[in-house]
């Protein structure tokens, strides 16, 4: 497991400059797992904890948490197929805007529209209820799903805390 | 009870699923075939969910419960939940599931019908 957290601090001056790059600062985190799922509550608490900086609400937070257990574990189920793999979790603040970025190196989506409709799913156990992508939708302001057959699948996802 | 395990119990003829603090995908992946299993070799009438340790859930909950509610829906039986906190509602309300299963706010109040 690799761990970075990355802080650009703004240059300290004075007056309404100060105020504006302070508007401007990014702060990144960054994290590869394996994907298994036991990792996956490791995920939703570890973007839980990064996000806290911002001040959020308890709804705010389960939320996120929700919504990354979601896409973790399309990565885990479906994105790799339950074979061996690295998820590729970015989490960025900005402002009072988060994004969170969760990719894999899996088989990918042929159909992405499709995957995305509520109750679709591919499981034929009966388990699954096939709202993953739309309990993302549900959570966050902003879904947005790239991916490519053979190559992988990544989930971005936006939302402003503390309205 | 270790925090992460589920809990079955028999009540008469309903079967209570004590839910572990963390309900997801990984944690639910030996749910199914220990359910299938007791519902084989039980008289079950009522399925009751105490939710009142969990404290997360996301749709893998939603899944169990479906599931659990067609299988009950055969055979006539019932799908009951008690104890869920605010996440755990969220959740629920967002799955659509509140038509097909009860809610209670006590697990006496979920065994008394």
């Amino acid at each position: 497991m690799d761990m970075t957290g990355e802080a650009r601090q703004p240059m300290t001056g004075g007056g309404k400059l100060e105020e504006v790059e302070k508007h401007m600062e990014r702060e990144i985190l960054r994290m590869e797992v394996e994907s298994r799922s036991s990792n996956e509550e490791f995920a939703r608490v570890a973007v839980a904890v990064f996000m806290s900086r911002l001040d959020p609400t308890m709804e705010e937070i389960d939320d996120v948490k929700t919504a990354v257990s979601e896409a973790v574990t399309n990565a885990v189920i479906h994105g790799y197929q339950g074979k061996d793999g690295i998820i590729y979790i970015q989490v960025a603040i900005e402002g009072q805007l988060l994004s969170v970025e969760i990719r894999d190196l899996g088989v990918g989506i042929r159909d992405v529209e499709k995957a995305m409709e509520p109750m679709y799913t591919t499981d034929t156990t009966g388990e699954r209820s096939g709202m993953g992508f739309s309990f993302m939708e549900a959570f966050m302001d902003e879904v947005q799903v790239r991916s490519t057959p053979g190559q992988g699948t990544c989930v971005m996802m936006k939302k402003r805390i503390g309205r | 009870m270790k925090e992460q395990e589920f809990r079955y119990e028999a009540k008469g003829h309903a079967l209570v699923i004590h839910l572990p603090k963390e309900l997801d995908h990984h944690n639910c992946r030996d749910l199914k075939v220990e359910t299938d299993l007791l519902l084989a070799e039980n008289y079950v009438k009522k399925i009751v969910f105490d939710f009142s340790k969990t404290v997360f859930m996301d749709s893998s909950g939603i899944g169990v419960l479906l599931n659990r509610y067609k299988q009950m829906e055969r055979s006539g039986g019932k799908v009951a939940i008690c104890g869920a906190g605010p996440q755990v509602q969220r959740v629920l309300n967002i799955g659509g599931i509140g038509k097909l299963v009860c809610r209670y706010d006590s697990m006496e109040a979920a065994m008394a019908e």
